[in-house]
């Protein structure tokens, strides 16, 4: 059946289509960057580098980048939840609100232990 | 659909120790500071709870949670013994943590967790539900050996257990991952009956028993055991000696006496990590002058003389493990915790020549030591002694006169390490002054409770036996 | 339809890769690296062979794995920069004060 697969010949013309259609937009309406020697930056359109890229981060964007981790990776579970949920039923809702209350109590234990705060 | 309420109770000890957990860490910011000893007390509770709770559990033997976990016999004996220690390293660690300005409510949060994953591995019918309780033991553990984190020594410690942890926790999971490819499902007791690939089943139970073989420290997978344990916390070591080994051994019997394909082909690996082991472990203790790091590599021959035992094959061999299990927790705990107490403020007093004269300065402290050490040695009248004898009586049942004879060995290597401390408590003279502290109640309470435990197992051993008899028989 | 031995020489590949790296590197963040891809190579043959059996364990399984491997990350990354405030190194083999 050629027909269904219409969509995505549209989808992948648009997804082709795109990077070409902002180059060319953005060819006209962009400074011309090459003139201030920025071939040779890191990020050669944009704002022009601070400092060296390498430089170091503060400890404090650990903490928030594994929080981020461990709350997101806990939503993995509710997928398997949210497709099955009306087999689940009562039993399966009731579990994943036990499953959230236990991530709510880290969630608190953290906020009383000043993770989040950024002092 | 909901699971039935017997469910509930065949997971009790687990549901105690998790819930008291999450309590302690919530606890832990909103007690203020000079109250603390309200969080230690709720943790005591909590370990003590889950010791009723597993009574509790005992009364509905059964399979739960569509065979994830079952509970019998065996899951019980271990219920008990990681409970008791959870309770002892509470009540021993409470004074220690106090000492080094280290008390927070997160410590025993860890110790509940890590001992409700040890609960789970130890009723586990099934690899995945094995593997969680592994990782919740293992990660809550790695943080414990790093709680001292303003020392280097405690952090390098938390860093090698941490990555050869987890790399045998990967080898693990990829022997798990093989088992189940080869035979279509992860619970222990379909295995013999799917017809799988017989390669890829052998391959993956290999790789199950190198990441449990790292887990008890026996040879050759034993390195990581006297860096970890000399590094970590006191009160942390008396843990991670006693209670994850008895887990971990308890899924490699498990997983040994359900599968019939894994018994048939670890049974010459254990004999050969049993030989190897003992002799890693005692041949390393002779010459350290660590009283810690002499204790690690002591720890690694007796998961060798509980291996012995393993090698049997046979029931008196299971009971007999189960009994060594008990009896080397309680003189591990003894030791450490004694350990825990004579090195001072920052742990500084370690060497075994630091505990020269210790015998007339603190009577009661070396006494309680020369009987941990004379158990862990296996004299007479001492816990450790009948351990060894079943172990003995095991191996020669089932016709294993080598590792039998090699044990004998290894006990006469041992006797030199272990006396050499008696020797220096009792018959040097000090060539420092040390201030001798007294014991605190807490950790008196531990010491006096393994102590008459270590006394009681070496004299009236039958009941604890008949127990560990009756647990023995697994069911298929 | 690719078949599952396919699946399973990558995942062979991708362990042994990082069996390599835990074995050979220096940096305990590469190592750490190492371990992760490990843990895919599990998941890799995990889904692999629910694919092949037509049931959904595996994938349940794999769900934990990567649950299991975020927790380790999360710990490990902890226990790297407790170390490294103690002493500026991340090299393995300077992590010397106890006998290795």
């Amino acid at each position: 059946m050629p027909s269904r697969y219409i969509p995505i010949l549209i989808y992948a013309i648009l997804a082709a289509a795109f990077p070409a259609v902002t180059l060319i937009i953005f060819k006209f309406i962009r400074p011309d960057s090459t003139s201030a020697g920025a071939k040779l930056k890191p990020y050669e359109c944009g704002i022009p580098p601070e400092s060296d890229a390498r430089g170091r981060y503060s400890v404090r964007f650990y903490i928030v980048a594994i929080l981020f981790v461990i709350f997101d990776v806990e939503t993995i579970f509710l997928f398997p939840w949210a497709v099955q949920f009306n087999a689940l039923g009562l039993y399966g809702l009731v579990t994943m609100f036990v499953f959230l209350g236990i991530l709510i109590i880290g969630y608190i234990w953290l906020y009383k232990k000043g993770a989040l705060e950024w002092v | 659909m909901f699971a039935p309420i017997e469910d509930l109770y065949r997971l009790a000890p687990e549901l105690v120790l998790c819930t008291f957990g999450i309590l302690v860490m919530l606890a832990e910011p909103f007690v203020p500071r000079k109250r603390s000893g309200l969080v230690a007390f709720l943790a005591l509770l909590g370990a003590g709870a889950a010791l009723a709770a597993t009574r509790l559990s005992w009364a509905h033997p059964g399979t739960a949670f569509y065979g994830l976990v079952r509970v019998d016999d065996f899951s019980i004996f271990l219920h008990f013994v990681v409970g008791a220690v959870a309770v002892l390293v509470i009540l021993g660690s409470r004074d220690y943590l106090e000492r080094e300005g280290l008390h927070r409510g997160e410590f025993y949060a860890l110790v509940l967790f890590a001992t409700a994953g040890m609960g789970v591995m130890v009723s586990a019918q099934e690899l995945v539900t094995a593997f969680i309780g592994l990782e919740i033991s293992s990660i809550s553990s790695y943080i414990l050996a790093s709680f001292r984190r303003n020392v280097p020594k405690s952090n390098e410690s938390a860093m090698k257990y941490f990555l050869l942890g987890s790399f045998a926790t990967s080898f693990f999971l990829y022997g798990v991952a093989l088992v189940y490819g080869a035979t279509g499902t992860t619970l222990l007791s379909r295995m013999d009956s799917a017809s799988g690939n017989p390669t890829l089943l052998r391959l993956g139970l290999g790789m199950i028993f190198i990441g449990l073989a790292f887990k008890v420290a026996s040879a050759p997978f034993q390195l990581w055991t006297p860096d970890v344990y000399e590094g970590a916390p006191t009160p942390v070591t008396a843990l991670l000696s006693s209670g994850p080994k008895a887990a971990a051994f308890a899924l490699l019997l498990r997983i040994f006496d359900t599968v019939f394909a894994a018994s048939q082909l670890w049974v010459w690996a254990i004999w050969v990590s049993a030989a190897l082991t003992m002799f890693a472990g005692n041949l390393a203790a002779l010459v350290q002058s660590n009283v810690k790091r002499m204790l690690a590599y002591s720890s690694i021959a007796h998961a060798g003389y509980i291996l012995v035992a393993f090698a049997a094959r046979n029931e008196i061999g299971t009971a007999a493990v189960l009994f060594y299990l008990v009896a080397y927790a309680l003189m591990k705990l003894g030791a450490f915790t004694m350990v825990t107490h004579l090195g001072g403020e920052g742990e500084r007093r370690l060497e075994i020549n630091d505990y020269a004269g210790l015998g007339s300065q603190q009577p009661a402290a070396a006494a309680f030591l020369t009987l941990y050490l004379f158990s862990l040695l296996g004299l007479p009248v001492t816990a450790g002694f009948l351990g060894k004898f079943y172990i003995f009586n095991a191996a020669l049942k089932s016709h294993l006169v080598w590792l039998a004879v090699l044990l004998a060995i290894n006990t006469v290597i041992s006797a030199y390490y272990y006396l050499r401390v008696i020797v220096v408590m009792y018959m040097r003279e000090p060539q420092k002054e040390w201030a001798a502290t007294p014991i605190p109640r807490a950790v008196g309470l531990v010491l006096v409770l393994t102590a008459a435990g270590t006394l009681y197992l070496g004299l009236f051993p039958n009941y604890l036996m008949e127990f560990a008899t009756q647990s023995a028989v697994l069911p298929r | 339809m690719i078949p599952t031995s396919h699946y399973l020489f990558l995942s062979l590949a991708l362990f042994t890769i990082g069996v390599i790296g835990v074995l050979t590197r220096r940096n305990v963040i590469i190592i750490l690296m190492s371990i992760e891809l490990i843990l895919n190579a599990v998941n890799i043959n995990l889904v692999a062979f629910s694919r092949m059996f037509g049931n959904v364990n595996g994938q349940i399984f794999a769900i934990f794995v990567i649950t299991d491997a975020a927790a380790e990350a999360a710990v490990g990354l902890g226990i790297i920069i407790a170390f490294f405030r103690n002493r500026p190194t991340v090299l393995a083999d300077e992590m010397d004060i106890l006998k290795w």
